[in-house]
């Protein structure tokens, strides 16, 4: 069987005059965290309700489960658990009931005890005869996930699950993912805003910006790839500037502080440079790599 | 997954408050109906029949449950298809409103079905709301003012229906009643297949009842092609039963175009959705 669970080619989408989509591809593996990173209006979540066949793609296929989502839709979905965005659940009814209804029409056999457990799962044990409408975003946000992983999908796509969360609701969520991915090896594809967010938990990652597809892959060979800027707590940064200045004037920098100036250095330039910096007898207290998502993100985007 | 589903809608309607507010407040009408008529019955009974009375001679058991039954269903018939719309009318566009679509249309069950179960519990909802107004009109009427003939003025005059003679034509009434009101219910439901938002289907279900009706009652003779196909039209056909002798031909047309009214206004909701790119 394929280790291909998703594999998106070509797809497009045109709202009237508006190109949403103009042409996405990628491939989540199984058992990926696969982040899935744009600016906002980049096409994310049009590529993603496409997916869930929540909207009509123009053109472009859509395979899930190698099986064509135009085709064996039902089959698909059968397998896959979501959050578009904010969870959104039926105010007037409790949190067990909510629950009810949604795995009545999953596909798959759950009774009360699965309800239950799934609630403490999601830490809403003692919240389940509780009415929707007065719980707070990150309760709903918990009860998202129950809802999404009721039917023990195989899949789960989560659109922004953190959005509009506080730290602490950020840290949960971000937990909970990491609990599906390492105890039970769910493919997760994972579009969020937050950067770091993507660089803690996901593996591969696919970055779209004005509705296309720019860049896929490992996420460590991504940002390995490119430079870095690497910082280096010094006793004098004028001591440093001024070696730089006339030893490497290619490098570029940037000081930051009297003792800390940012280089950018391939990763296999760093040992080299600090052995040059130890002979010159400049003082170095620290060296701290400062390769961000979010620096490879802005690169990429501005590229 | 049809039925699943339709179990579902149907959970979802008996836990909105608006759809005990629509039984509540037909109960109470009916119930001030019969206060109204306990307490003055016989004089706006005698108010009626005094025009016949140099004619004619009034005995017996005039001001019974038959009656009642009938003045509430002929008052109240207007008034109900507001219940239904207040229901039915946002089944569809009230998930778009609360967000729940997304996740309703992302489980493994095809739109086509979704707008089916709804269609299949805002019928059985709207059963309900003419069964218990059956209940409470004929029943609750009967034991309180008891049987005997039903008077019914007619267009054409008085028919004087014997007492043994009633109560099949009121089940085939309320059967009749029960068709129009899905008809409002099916009305409502495609117009929310269209909608984002809960108050547009419900107002305009009602403007489309209020204008076909202002239509059918308007002696404009180009309107007169298009009035025997409006199904305002034969949302009071249920009264034909209360002839002597009953028109089936002309209910038989009744009923054929409000099942057609049904389905279509069904298959254009399903069409509707089907097409419909969820982007809420």
């Amino acid at each position: 069987m394929s280790n291909t669970i998703i594999k998106v080619q070509h797809l497009s989408k045109r709202f009237g005059t508006f190109q949403a989509v103009k042409d996405v591809s990628f491939e989540v593996n199984k058992g990926d965290v696969f982040g899935f990173l744009g600016p906002n209006g980049a096409g994310k979540s049009t590529t993603i309700r496409c997916l869930l066949s929540l909207i009509k793609a123009d053109a472009g296929s859509l395979e899930l489960f190698g099986k064509n989502l135009s085709t064996d839709r039902n089959e698909i979905l059968r397998q896959t658990g979501s959050i578009i965005e904010k969870p959104d659940f039926y105010k007037y009814m409790s949190a067990r009931k909510n629950l009810e209804v949604f795995a009545r029409i999953s596909g798959a056999d759950v009774d009360a005890s699965d309800i239950q457990n799934m609630l403490e799962f999601v830490g809403l044990g003692d919240r389940g005869p509780h009415k929707v409408g007065g719980f707070s975003h990150g309760m709903k946000q918990r009860l998202g996930i129950a809802q999404t992983l009721l039917h023990n999908p195989e899949l789960i796509i989560l659109d922004e699950p953190t959005t509009g969360l506080d730290p602490q609701g950020i840290i949960e969520v971000r937990n909970l993912i990491l609990k599906l991915k390492n105890e039970q090896h769910k493919t997760i594809l994972l579009s969020s805003h937050q950067l770091s967010e993507i660089e803690l938990i996901a593996n591969r990652m696919v970055i779209i910006n004005k509705g296309v597809s720019i860049v896929e892959g490992e996420v460590a060979e991504l940002l390995n790839s490119t430079e870095l800027m690497v910082s280096y707590e010094v006793e004098n940064a004028n001591d440093l500037v001024n070696y730089l200045t006339n030893a490497k004037p290619a490098l570029h920098f940037q000081v930051i502080s009297d003792r800390i100036v940012e280089i950018a250095l391939n990763k296999n330039e760093v040992p080299a440079l600090t052995e040059e910096l130890i002979h010159a007898c400049i003082q170095i207290h620290a060296i701290e790599p400062k390769r961000k998502l979010e620096d490879y993100f802005m690169k990429i985007i501005a590229s | 997954m049809l039925r699943k589903n339709t179990y579902n809608e149907f959970v979802k309607i008996l836990s909105k408050p608006r759809s005990f507010l629509g039984i509540g407040a037909l109960t109470l009408l009916i119930l001030l109906i019969i206060f109204a008529m306990k307490a003055d019955g016989k004089s706006i009974i005698s108010f009626v029949t005094a025009s016949f009375e140099q004619t004619l001679s009034f005995n017996g058991h005039i001001l019974n449950g038959y009656l009642i039954a009938f003045i509430i269903l002929q008052m109240l018939i207007v008034h109900v298809p507001l219940l239904v719309a207040l229901v039915t009318g946002d089944l569809i566009s009230g998930e778009a409103t609360m967000g729940t679509i997304r996740m309703l249309a992302t489980k493994p069950i095809s739109r086509t079905k979704i707008v089916l179960s709804k269609f299949i519990a805002g019928a059985i909802y709207t059963l309900i709301l003419i069964l218990w107004m059956g209940f409470l009109a004929v029943i609750v009427s009967q034991w309180i003012f008891g049987t005997g003939d039903l008077i019914v003025l007619n267009s054409d005059g008085l028919t004087i229906l014997q007492e043994q003679d009633i109560l099949w034509r009121f089940g085939a009434g309320f059967l009749v009643a029960y068709l129009a009101l899905l008809t409002v219910s099916s009305l409502s439901i495609c117009l929310s297949a269209f909608a984002e938002n809960s108050i547009g289907p419900i107002v305009a279900t009602m403007a489309i009842i209020i204008l076909f009706t202002i239509i059918g009652t308007l002696d404009v003779s180009i309107f007169d092609t298009i009035k025997p196909y409006l199904f305002t039209t034969h949302m009071a056909s249920w009264r034909s039963f209360f002839e002597n002798p009953v028109d089936m031909g002309a209910i038989m047309e009744s009923v054929v175009i409000l099942v057609v009214h049904n389905i279509l206004l069904v298959a254009l909701a399903i069409w509707k959705f089907n097409r419909k790119d969820i982007t809420s």
